[in-house]
């Protein structure tokens, strides 16, 4: 709504005129880009030119750095636990696409149903998303999945077979996944709540007098009305799913025998556990090929939105 | 006319909401259970309520986490976090809304490209760059590389507050001899000012509660942030889960109550940006 009231007030005024009769505005405005781009180029842009360039060198962070050509690439490529990184890099977007996304689409038209509570579930169903992950974790580890003092261990001690998810190297990483869904899903429920509500009404009361059942007004109209936003936190799942970090390193460090391991935990073991740097920015590029193709998407449907 | 839902569709809304709360709820709950239990209790059953209240759970926690630090520390990065992001953020973004330099869609691309941009692209060159400069254990230094992660949504978020505001305010101030600087601080900024409290709160929000960088780049126990201090605790120091739950509720509650105060600007400003925290 904001940029349609600045393109029509931008058609009705020639702010250039006034623009114009002002000292060259473009060359002082120019100077308020400074602070942000210093701060960006120095933390970001640098030193993601130098992880380009640190990919084809040999350095373990203090001597000088040795070319190496593709040497890095090479053995990131023919190391099993890359391939095991990735694959489970591509599970993990494979669920957070399904799961998270259905369980706040479900929520978010019930919802739109429940009109006196929505308020209530709205702000609990976001409670997790403002909890710090380190303490989302430990409170999983603790106090569910652990075997002593959690959940899972009171279920055994009645009798129930359910060993801890994160010990196992067939659960470890579903174990870990199950954690953020927790942390993720109430977000997406209240965007997606946000856009319902801007569906048109005389659409929604047209189906309910035509005697639409819940699963066609999902299918025909509340879906359809909402595509762009599911299509946008899609984009973004692909995008976060490849940088997935905190919740697999607290938890099980890639562990049991690397079965959880991601690509961020993997670069990070690299660089800071076997001082093997050059490794590390070859796997860093790997995750950032996957988010470039995803960030082109976001980028492009972000400025179409909007009208750039 | 007025539409009524069916009793039975009202029904399993409800039961199906009530299970969804259930689920956010239930690990929350056991987090206050818990840090009001003595260890040996816990392992007995983590669902059982607690009786009585073992408060000496906080002080240890407060003293085996180092909180009087640590607690100081994570303030101080949030703050200074959100005083760079705003002043940094708010004229970078008013630039680009209106649009005042010919290169801005360069710009806009570029910055909405990086919130997207992984942090292990330039964490590691960063981190050997920073320990050659003595920056390592370094709050400002840290809240600078905050800064650059953040500015980006930051602005984004920002830029849409300074395109609702009608241009005829900023033209007829530049009529009455204004200047430019003028324009900015003394009408642009008071107008996007909900804006800038809405940012404050998100970024301040990601800044206590981020762990990667914090965890990298503070390693000293009297520099570390509370959230740092907490995984250290637990991962460590203590396998007193009654105390570790109290280390966690000192640090969630303050964060929780905030939450619940300004709900809809945390909810709108995180939908508006959509950045994972």
């Amino acid at each position: 709504m904001a940029f349609q009231s600045e393109a029509i007030v931008g058609t009705q005024t020639p702010a250039r005129r006034v623009d114009s009769s002002a000292p060259r505005p473009s060359a002082v405005h120019a100077l308020y880009l400074i602070p942000t781009l210093i701060i960006n180029f120095a933390i970001i842009l640098v030193p993601a030119l130098l992880t380009i360039a640190l990919a084809f060198f040999s350095w373990d962070g203090i001597s000088a750095p040795v070319f190496i050509g593709l040497d890095n690439f090479v053995a990131v490529f023919s190391d099993s636990v890359f391939w095991t990184a990735l694959t489970n890099n591509v599970i993990w977007t494979c669920i957070f696409l399904v799961v998270p996304v259905a369980m706040g689409l479900v929520a978010a038209t019930m919802l739109l149903v429940a009109r006196k509570a929505r308020n209530f579930f709205q702000v609990v169903y976001f409670l997790p998303v403002v909890i710090a992950t380190a303490i989302t974790a430990r409170v999983w580890q603790g106090m569910i999945y652990s075997p002593v003092t959690g959940i899972f261990g009171l279920m055994h001690r009645y009798g129930i077979p359910v060993g801890n998810p994160l010990s196992g190297t067939s659960t470890a990483l579903y174990g870990v996944a199950t954690v953020d869904l927790w942390h993720w899903w109430g977000f997406l429920c209240v965007i997606f709540f946000a856009a319902l509500r801007q569906v048109p009404q005389e659409q929604i009361e047209a189906a309910k007098i035509e005697g639409a059942t819940y699963w066609q007004m999902l299918r025909y109209v509340l879906l359809p009305g909402i595509r762009p936003t599911i299509t946008l936190m899609m984009i973004l799942t692909v995008i976060w799913s490849f940088l997935v970090f905190d919740f697999v390193y607290i938890l099980t460090q890639g562990g049991p025998a690397f079965s959880s391991e991601v690509l961020s935990t993997l670069a990070y073991r690299h660089a800071f556990y076997d001082l093997n740097v050059g490794q590390a920015a070859a796997v860093a590029l790997v995750i950032s090929c996957f988010g470039l193709i995803a960030t082109f998407f976001y980028v492009r449907i972000q400025t179409r939105e909007e009208q750039l | 006319m007025n539409l009524v839902e069916g009793r039975f569709t009202m029904i399993v809304t409800y039961v199906a909401l009530g299970i969804g709360a259930f689920i956010a709820l239930f690990p929350i709950a056991l987090l206050v259970l818990n840090s009001l239990k003595p260890a040996a209790q816990i392992v007995v059953s983590p669902l059982a309520l607690p009786w009585p209240f073992r408060w000496d759970n906080f002080a240890h926690a407060w003293r085996d986490a180092h909180f009087s630090q640590t607690f100081v520390n994570s303030a101080m990065l949030t703050a200074m976090t959100i005083v760079l992001v705003c002043t940094t953020g708010s004229l970078t973004a008013y630039v680009l809304a209106r649009r005042k330099i010919k290169s801005w869609k360069i710009w806009t691309f570029y910055l909405m490209a990086t919130t997207t941009a992984p942090i292990q692209l330039f964490l590691f060159p960063l981190y050997f760059g920073y320990a050659k400069l003595g920056l390592i254990n370094n709050p400002p230094a840290v809240s600078l590389i905050y800064a650059a992660l953040y500015s980006p949504f930051a602005i984004m978020l920002l830029r849409t507050y300074f395109l609702a505001v009608p241009k005829e305010l900023e033209e007829a101030a530049l009529v009455d001899g204004a200047n430019h600087w003028q324009v900015f601080t003394q009408v642009m900024l008071p107008i996007v000012s909900p804006g800038i409290l809405t940012v404050a709160l998100i970024i301040g929000l990601y800044s206590w509660n981020e762990f990667l960088i914090a965890t990298t780049f503070l390693q000293k126990a009297d520099k570390a942030t509370a959230v740092v201090a907490f995984n250290l605790l637990s991962g460590q120091y203590s396998s007193d889960w009654g105390e570790i739950m109290a280390a966690a509720l000192l640090i969630v509650l303050p964060v929780v109550v905030l939450f619940l105060f300004m709900q809809r600007r945390f909810i709108e400003g995180m939908a508006g940006g959509s950045v994972k925290g």
